[in-house]
């Protein structure tokens, strides 16, 4: 077991010096520098700005500089934000996107996955057609539209919510942009959910379970929600990348100080040492995440291992 | 198997988004809530380059001069200073009563430590030249000469002096910039680069930095120990960093602004009908123009055609009709308002735009161009619709009057930089200057043949030679007609188009007391007072 855990640790090594590797070049690729504005520096200040932040030093000794640092766990000074470092920005903005997308998506599993079943309960009736109209608005209705929608509603014309994030926080300013995020994929859910319960509420078994004289809901909970839920499960994939996506919209929109929203900065300011945190530590996460899954996978299943 | 796989990847990550969020500010007392639109890049002056590092710093630190609510200049860390007769050294006496947020007093040691900092190489500043007119500053900033020789002198506790290579009359002016404020050594030197943080951070302005959450916030409470803490009616400041107009227009909407730092360029009208007197539209020491560039074909050596592409513009229907928030066209150069100066004017600013289109198409045809052979040429601007709107309608405007074939290209904004910088592929592009202080000069230089913002990359020897002689000038009236005819002589050979003076624009709610509109754009928030309307 140690040893493959060992194993799995070191084949993620290369992996992530090749994304590393491949960042740096594209962020040095891109034309224009963190310094270029339309007020353009003297040739004297430019050289000692260059200086000062290692810009005027050849590409391989930039990017050796980078791993040096990279290996002492330091991501860098972000060129932005010059008085913080990458780590900083990082850690004060990750914990934010994470709580989001994760409120989120419990959002968007409880609800969608009750209207959905409610819906396949009373198949056909008004409750159900309510639910599958409003969920086909809910899958088409873009992030961006609907956004300033609730925006304008909820805080603008009842003024229930705030309107954007602060730095004030209390937990009402999460309550738009997690709904705006969790809305498409509780419409999703319910839909998917509604026709694999409907599914699996026709077949033998369920019937063998009524036929022993259980009620609704206790057939639903026992007997139905499990099978049911498994095109749910495979549909968390693509909702967490589109929450993740989402959630860059969404924290541009309501101004929070998520991850998402210095990524884009960082890629528009040319934040060389921000953009390039960001990607390492997006892949190290990524990596770290689906090397415990392995792992688990490893501790529950001994064919894995040998495989 | 995968669904699993990907499920687990959900709850560990649902695990890991456990609590912790940071940068809860106090709202204790009055505090007024205003829009930044981008975070400054530091509060460290010598390292902030935007203006909206520059307005927190404003409110944070105390130069030796500063300017009052409706853009006067007036005494602050100095009570006054005189010029010597040469106009060649200025000397400012410090206020005695005028304290650091820990208590202690503002010496001219600490100007002067400041101002060694700002031109030092490895501070790297990026208003490094900025003073270039105080004796050895660009010398300091080339690293020939240590940063101890410059121009700037201690004489006593109260007493700063500069000495200038060269008359400068606007060098007053300068030391209201965020990059000469005074610094505190010891602090400087506890806490290296990393000082001008909150709680390390010490102002010796009104406010003081208490919180600072990047894309969020930058909280500043009142400092208890500026000199004229008696006058200053807020409590605190909030800078609410809203990058998306939209939004913030949102958050005025719900009360939760006091102040926008701008308004949505679309629906100016709505606007206006719904927020009356709250909108303050003012006009504002910037310009937005069309360069050419002229080291390549077609526009090189080729100023009539250069006139007939400026001339064919309809700038009123411009400012109105597609910018329209109350913008001004721009026939000259140095917008209007600018201290001691009157901007000379294009000659055929007084002809009908009929009689332009008229002097246009004769250029136009002796250029050699014509409906079967037409100037064809790429304009670049920077991907916006506000940008997009106006190149649609100049390239319009063009193809109407006289058959010129533009094609638009719009670039991400550091491509545009990076491509009008190298000069190589652009031919005519989108730009804009806002001015660093209130005079013609901070206009007129950038067409300097050293400007690094040169980017027409224009040379015109009666150009400089005029230029030279302002900046040699110490009789004001002088330097003003050398300035003025500098502007004539540049507008004449049309190496820009300028389009329209910026203004500023803002939401201010009626709560708001002290508030006034300037050509600079500077509102300090001490100036500012707060009262329930109702």
């Amino acid at each position: 077991m140690l040893r493959y855990t060992l194993l799995r640790v070191l084949g993620a090594i290369p992996t992530l010096l090749l994304v590393i590797a491949l960042a740096f070049l594209m962020v040095h690729a891109a034309p224009g520098g963190p310094f270029d504005d339309e007020r353009a520096i003297p040739a004297d200040v430019a050289a000692n700005i260059e200086r000062a932040y290692h810009l005027d030093e050849a590409l391989p000794k930039q990017f050796a500089r980078y791993l040096s640092g990279l290996v002492r766990g330091d991501l860098g000074p972000s060129y932005r934000y010059r008085d913080h470092t990458v780590s900083e920005l990082i850690g004060a903005s990750f914990p934010l996107s994470m709580r989001l997308g994760a409120l989120a998506m419990a959002l968007a599993i409880a609800v969608g996955v009750g209207a959905g079943t409610f819906a396949a309960l009373k198949q056909g009736s008004y409750l159900d057609r309510w639910v599958m109209a409003l969920s086909m608005t809910g899958i088409s209705i873009p992030v961006f539209v609907l956004a300033p929608v609730l925006v304008l509603l909820f805080a603008v014309k009842l003024q229930w919510l705030p309107a954007g994030w602060s730095g004030t926080a209390g937990a009402s300013r999460l309550v738009l942009p997690v709904i705006t995020l969790a809305l498409p994929q509780i419409a999703y859910i319910a839909r998917l959910t509604r026709a694999s319960m409907i599914d699996v509420l026709g077949r033998d078994f369920i019937r063998t379970a009524r036929a022993q004289g259980l009620g609704t809901l206790t057939v639903v909970r026992l007997h139905a929600l499990k099978p049911a839920m498994l095109p749910v499960l495979s549909y968390m994939g693509p909702a967490i990348a589109a929450i993740l996506t989402g959630s860059v919209v969404v924290e541009e929109i309501f101004g929070i100080p998520g991850l998402g929203q210095f990524f884009v900065r960082g890629a528009l300011n040319r934040d060389y040492t921000l953009v390039l945190g960001i990607v390492v530590f997006y892949a190290t996460l990524i990596i770290f995440l689906n090397l415990i899954v392995d792992v688990l996978y490893g501790a529950i299943d001994p064919r894995v291992r040998h495989r | 198997m995968k669904s699993i796989r990907l499920f687990l990847l959900f709850v560990v990550m649902l695990a890991v988004a456990t609590s912790g969020c940071s940068g809860d500010a106090p709202d204790s007392g009055v505090v007024l809530q205003r829009g930044l639109a981008s975070d400054p890049e530091s509060l460290d002056q010598h390292k902030a380059r935007s203006t909206q590092a520059a307005d927190v710093l404003r409110d944070i630190g105390e130069g030796l001069v500063a300017y009052s609510a409706t853009g006067e200049l007036v005494p602050a860390a100095a009570e006054r200073w005189e010029a010597s007769d040469d106009g060649l050294t200025y000397t400012f006496h410090l206020r005695p009563e005028a304290r650091w947020s820990n208590g202690e007093p503002v010496t001219a040691a600490h100007f002067v430590f400041g101002l060694r900092r700002l031109v030092a190489p490895e501070t790297a500043a990026f208003y490094a030249n900025l003073l270039d007119a105080v004796v050895n500053a660009p010398e300091i900033v080339a690293g020939k000469q240590p940063p101890e020789s410059l121009g700037v002198e201690a004489a006593d506790e109260l007493t700063l002096l500069v000495r200038l290579a060269r008359p400068t009359p606007y060098i007053v002016r300068l030391f209201s910039h965020p990059s000469t404020f005074p610094l505190h050594p010891a602090t400087v030197a506890e806490h290296g680069n990393s000082f001008a943080r909150p709680g390390k951070l010490l102002s010796n302005g009104a406010f003081v930095l208490d919180a600072w959450v990047p894309g969020s916030i930058i909280a500043l409470r009142r400092n208890e120990h500026y000199w004229n803490n008696e006058k200053t009616a807020l409590d605190g400041v909030n800078h609410h960093v809203i990058v998306q107009d939209a939004t913030e227009l949102n958050r005025y909407r719900a009360g939760e602004l006091h102040i926008t730092s701008t308004v949505p360029p679309d629906n100016f009208a709505e606007l206006r009908a719904q927020f009356g007197g709250e909108l303050r539209i003012a006009p504002y020491l910037g310009i937005y123009y069309y360069g050419f560039n002229l080291t390549r074909p077609p526009f090189k050596d080729n100023p009539a055609v250069r006139q007939a592409l400026s001339m064919a513009i309809d700038r009123d229907t411009l400012a109105k009709k597609v910018v329209g928030r109350g913008e001004a066209p721009a026939y000259s150069w140095v917008p209007p308002g600018v201290n001691n100066y009157e901007p000379t004017v294009f000659s055929f600013a007084a002809l009908t735009q009929e009689e332009r289109n008229k002097v246009a198409r004769r250029l136009y045809k002796e250029a050699g161009y014509s409906k079967e052979r037409p100037l064809r040429f790429e304009l670049r601007y920077n991907t916006s619709d506000r940008h997009t709107k106006i190149a649609v309608a100049i390239q319009s405007m063009w193809s109407e009057v006289l058959g010129v074939e533009a094609t638009l290209i719009n670039e991400e904004f550091q491509v545009l930089l990076a491509n009008m910088r190298d000069a190589e592929v652009t031919q005519v592009f989108r730009s804009s200057w806002i001015g660093d202080y209130d005079d013609a000069h901070t206009f007129l230089s950038v067409l300097r043949a050293g400007s690094a913002s040169n980017m027409p990359r224009y040379a015109n020897d009666d150009f400089e030679s005029l230029m030279q002689r302002a900046a040699e000038q110490v009789d004001l009236d002088r330097r003003k007609l050398y300035l003025e005819e500098a502007e004539r002589v540049m507008l004449a050979d049309h190496p820009v188009i300028p389009l329209y003076f910026f203004v500023s624009n803002h939401l201010v709610s009626p709560d708001v007391r002290g508030w006034a509109d300037n050509v600079l754009d500077y509102h300090y928030s001490h100036h500012l007072s707060l009262s329930a309307a109702d």
